[in-house]
């Protein structure tokens, strides 16, 4: 067992951890976080998608030691006082979601993505979630989302999702 | 402008966003993986890494042993050997039906077939467990081969049947009436100067559904009603079927399917991980949960197509179909799934497609092999018999050196024919061919296309355009009771809802409906607003729980508007006239003086009126009610569908082929469907979209290979490649509106049309743009590997060289069609 100490959506958390258990499983079954997914047992589907201390990861191919010290953001803690985060609100507004399993994920990834590139063309897009795998939608609403809430977004989309990331909560283990 | 207390404009139509966003996009899921109850224990199923074996024995002691491990149970232990899973559409009164267990017992027929289960504190811990499970095995030949399987003294699957053939189902026009003998058409057409009989082999391969969200089981016994959570898209059948394999008192259980993450047919199963779930959770009084990983899921939740299609259309040399003949292998795989065996034979209506084809044969032979078994998927048996037809016209247009469009106009339903009663008995309601055609056909700019398609040609650019066609239509809408009892399925094919009106002028809305991604609160919502005069969010639509919706017979089939969303319009119907006499009653007036508009009973003539809201609560009060007349509007309503909807489009996809890598790029992609009066615009077009993208990854990436011993090949999202956003491209969809007349709302169903008709098109294009260099056909999915391989083999032995004959109209179609031969022309395959 091994001690870690992380922040999950702002509040901090201690727990002794198997060395082997992935991060998105100690998201899930220790903290009951359980809007992120696992869709695969390759890393290949995404569906685990959070952010690492700003940085979007797999949540599958992370071991839970390894958030040690880490901020991690996950689809849970992006709404601001009852605010949905604009990826959010641009998933539902251009219908980028069927059945919503995939849609953790690809929200989390679509906000890293507008973070390195905040007006990315289609293609752009196309690429930048390519990681992500969407069995209901085609795609095609996606990329509209994307690209919608980067207008919504504009300027420092990235700065904006960072910092209320970064926030800092105080809050005891669970 | 839309407050709740004031019902506005017209709901039905309307690009309402979906209410089911909010707790998806916000991580507020009810998964069936997410269920943790206290005391909750998990399971590992051992699994064969053999497609066939005897299992000789099973020692579990060192699994046992392992802390944390409550039991290793093998399928004898638990009485899962003794389970026979059900199938509910015997096709032939003869089939043959192997016993499939829950687990197998003495022999496992494919690989990944359960043999025995562990049961621990935690999931890691049971699937640790289980490697330690020794399973002694004495392997059998696999069976792999359709065609050596039914050949004599083939090794068979299961020898207790003494053949591998499932079953045979022929439907001949000739002696069903409804046409001539196709076998005598295409006689005559081999001796005929005017005519020409054009065969194609086709292979239709396996796919995998992979829904996003992978299997999921909970079982817990220990209330009064045994509930099983499931990842489902049958809550309902599951329970009926679960009462009556294991002999449990359907009022004991309780099957709920919470969220659950997509479906395309492979959740429509009673998987045999359900039922051992079910049993070791009876045995040990816990509850317990069994959660597949992706790789067991492509590995055993079922497959689907796979079929070998031979076909044969005799037609005159000006264009005019005389007759198509259709023979048919389908691969079952080891066993029959819960409508396997009906998948093929869904087919057996949909080949003639949009056409006049006089005569008509179609003769299937379902083949058990050491597979995965195979079942519904996304269209079930009619993308397969669409892809049949669909490649079929090209290639009758290449013989003919006919445009290919035109051909096809040649042969369609003209919109003033509909009603139509086809060869194949069905009596197609509505539909305009020509205007979805004409739409389509500007969208794309084909004259431009063709033109560019010309000068690529002319120019030798390594990059080659191609461009394909499918004038497709579908039936769907499952199904009227009667047709399904005419050919022997196990249940109705009606749907029900109930709609409960609250004192405080909120309804809910039961739906016999599961939906799993389809948006169905959102667009019943609708229906109910509308037809009720209520607002869309006073409404709350309840589904996927046996307790709240006890009769259902769930969602498929592109089923849940056609038939389900009907049965809502019924039961709303109803609500109105329970609640006339109460509404005449209170405003003291005749209930022949009443009207009711926009939720609202009002006296003809006069400003006096009462809600249905008002009257909601008055029948909540009851203190007042007319003589004799009941304190209840509430009401349930059963609707059975008269016909199937057939909704149609026409796809044209443009690809790049680069003749030098075999890379297939998509280049432009339109269609135009009509799936009669649209709910919601925004969930039509997002159903196009999806289904599109797996009809396209048919086409260009998807399959499950075996190797020769029977392993599969494509056994994790690494090898079974899935497209991701950056392999597709934007669609242009539109839609043009023949209104359905079979049912209230003028509604088709939507969920299968891209998937059935884009494959085809697709692989038309890929074929238009290499047919130049003698290539004929191309197995999918079109990789570049083959692409490559025949362009390559085609160019070193056609000796046509890089040069085209470009001057053909129909450019690509046209290049081949120069040397028409009397009699059978028949196609290359790679
Ligand atoms: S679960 Fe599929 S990539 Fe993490
Ligand atoms: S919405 Fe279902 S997988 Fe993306």
């Amino acid at each position: 067992m091994a001690r870690i100490r992380t922040t999950v959506d702002g509040l901090v958390y201690e727990d002794d951890v198997e060395p082997r258990m992935l991060l998105v499983q100690y998201l899930r079954e220790r903290l009951g976080k359980t809007g992120t997914v696992i869709g695969c047992d390759t890393s290949n589907c995404g569906a685990c998608t959070v952010h690492l201390d700003g940085l979007s990861v797999k949540s599958c191919s992370v071991l839970a030691v390894q958030a040690n010290g880490s901020e991690v953001l996950t689809v849970e803690g992006l709404e601001r006082d009852g605010q949905l985060h604009p990826v959010q609100q641009a998933f539902h507004d251009n219908h980028a979601l069927q059945c919503g399993y995939c849609t953790p994920g690809m929200i989390m990834q679509s906000i890293d993505l507008l973070g390195d590139n905040p007006d990315p063309s289609e293609q752009e897009v196309r690429e930048g979630i390519e990681g992500n795998l969407c069995r209901c939608t085609g795609y095609q609403n996606i990329v509209r989302a994307v690209q919608d809430a980067a207008q919504k977004m504009k300027p420092g989309a990235h700065a904006s999702t960072s910092s209320s990331a970064a926030a800092p909560v105080a809050g005891g283990g669970a | 402008m839309t407050t709740t207390d004031n019902p506005p404009v017209q709901e039905i139509g309307r690009d309402r966003r979906r209410k089911e966003d909010r707790r998806l996009i916000t991580g507020r899921t009810r998964w069936t993986d997410n269920q943790a109850i206290t005391g909750l224990l998990h399971i590992s199923i051992v699994r064969s890494p053999f497609a066939h074996a005897e299992i000789k024995g099973i020692d579990t002691s060192a699994a046992k042993q392992v802390p944390g491990v409550v039991g290793v149970y093998t399928a004898a232990d638990i009485g899962a050997d003794a389970v026979q899973l059900p199938c509910a559409w015997p096709i032939t009164k003869d089939m043959k039906s192997p016993q499939r267990p829950a687990l197998a017992g003495s022999r496992v027929n494919f690989a990944g077939e359960g043999v025995a289960v562990v049961v621990a504190r935690s999931a890691a811990i049971a699937k640790d467990a289980a490697e330690l499970v020794e399973v002694d095995y004495d392997e059998l030949e696999p069976v792999l081969d359709m065609e050596a399987a039914l050949a004599d003294g083939a090794t068979l699957v299961h020898p207790e049947l003494g053949t591998n053939e499932n079953a045979q189902w022929v439907f001949d026009s000739g002696e069903a009436g409804s046409g001539g003998s196709a076998a005598e058409a295409i006689a005559a057409a081999e001796k005929a100067d005017d005519q020409v009989v054009v065969r194609r082999r086709f292979r239709q391969q396996r796919l995998v559904p992979v829904f996003m969200e992978p299997r999921s089981t909970v079982v817990d016994p220990t209330g009064e009603q045994l509930t099983m959570w499931s990842a489902t898209q049958v809550p309902h059948i599951l329970k009926t079927m679960l009462a009556l394999t294991l002999g449990l008192p359907e009022h004991k259980l309780r099957v709920i399917a919470p969220d659950v993450g997509g479906g395309f047919g492979g959740k429509i199963a009673v998987a045999p991980e359900e039922v051992v779930t079910l049993l070791v959770a009876q045995k040990l009084g816990k509850p317990v949960k069994w959660t597949e990983t992706r790789s067991e899921s492509l590995l055993t939740a079922h497959h689907g197509r796979d079929q070998i299609q031979d076909l044969a259309v005799a037609v005159t040399k000006d264009g005019q179909i005389k007759a198509l003949d259709v023979k048919l292998l389908a691969d079952m795989g080891a066993y029959l799934g819960l409508v396997g065996p009906g998948v093929p034979i869904l087919g057996a209506f949909m080949f003639n497609a949009i056409y006049k084809i006089p005569a008509y044969r179609f003769d299937c032979r379902n083949v058990f092999t050491t597979k995965t078994l195979t079942d519904a998927y996304r269209g079930a048996g009619r993308p397969e018999a669409t892809f049949g037809i669909e490649r079929m016209m090209d290639e009758v247009a290449v013989e003919l050196g006919m445009e290919p469009m035109e051909l096809r106009k040649k042969n369609w339903i003209s919109h003033e024919e509909f009603p139509f009663t086809t060869v194949s008995t069905l009596t197609y309601d509505t539909g305009n061919y020509e205007a979805a055609t004409e739409q389509a056909m500007t969208m794309f700019d084909y004259d431009g296309l063709r033109r560019e398609q010309q000068q690529r040609r002319q120019r030798g650019d390594v990059k080659q355009l191609g461009i394909g066609i499918s004038t497709f239509t579908e039936m769907c809408g499952l199904a009227p009771s009667r047709v399904l009892g005419s050919l022997d399925y196990g249940a109705g094919g009606w749907e029900t809802s109930s709609i409960r009106m609250l004192p405080t002028g909120k309804v809910e809305c039961v739906v016999g409906t599961s939906g799993h991604g389809q948006g169905h609160e959102t667009a019943f919502s609708q229906i109910v607003a509308d037809k009720l005069g209520v607002g869309f969010d006073d409404v709350e639509i309840l589904h996927g729980d046996t307790q709240s919706s006890y009769r259902g017979l769930d969602t498929y089939g592109s089923r849940s508007l056609a038939v389900g969303g009907i049965a809502i319009v019924k039961a709303a119907e109803k609500v109105v006239e329970k609640a006339r006499p109460i509404a005449a009653h209170m405003l003291e007036a005749s209930e022949d003086d009443l009207e009711f508009t926009a939720g609202k009973f009002s006296v003809k003539g006069t400003d006096k009126g009462v809600g249905i809201a008002d009257v909601a609560l008055a029948v909540f009060a009851a203190h007042d009610m007319p003589e004799g007349v009941e304190p209840d509007i509430d009401a349930h309503a059963t609707f059975d569908p008269e016909n199937f909807s057939y909704p149609h489009g026409t796809h044209l996809c443009a690809v790049e082929v680069d003749t030098e890598t075999g890379f297939v790029q998509l280049y432009k992609y339109v269609c135009v469907d009509d799936v009669g009066t649209v709910i919601n615009p925004l969930i039509v077009e997002g159903q196009v979209h999806g289904g599109l993208a797996q009809g396209i990854a048919q086409a260009l990436f998807e399959e499950a290979a075996y190797d020769e011993s029977g392993t599969l090949l494509s056994g994790t999202l690494v090898d079974y490649t899935l497209p991701s956003a950056a392999d597709l491209i934007s669609f242009d969809t539109a839609n043009t509106t023949t209104p359905s007349t079979t049912n209230p709302l003028g509604v088709k169903g939507v969920g299968e049309a891209g998937t059935i008709a884009s494959t085809p098109a697709v692989v038309n294009a890929v074929l238009d743009a290499v047919r130049q260099y003698g290539v004929s056909d191309i197995d999918m999915p079109t990789t570049p590997y083959r692409v490559w391989t025949a362009i390559n083999s085609a160019k070193g032995t056609s000796g046509r060289g890089d040069e085209a004959d470009v001057a053909s109209p129909g450019a690509g179609l046209g290049s081949t069609a120069s040397d028409i031969s009397k009699g059978d022309t028949q196609g290359g395959h790679l």
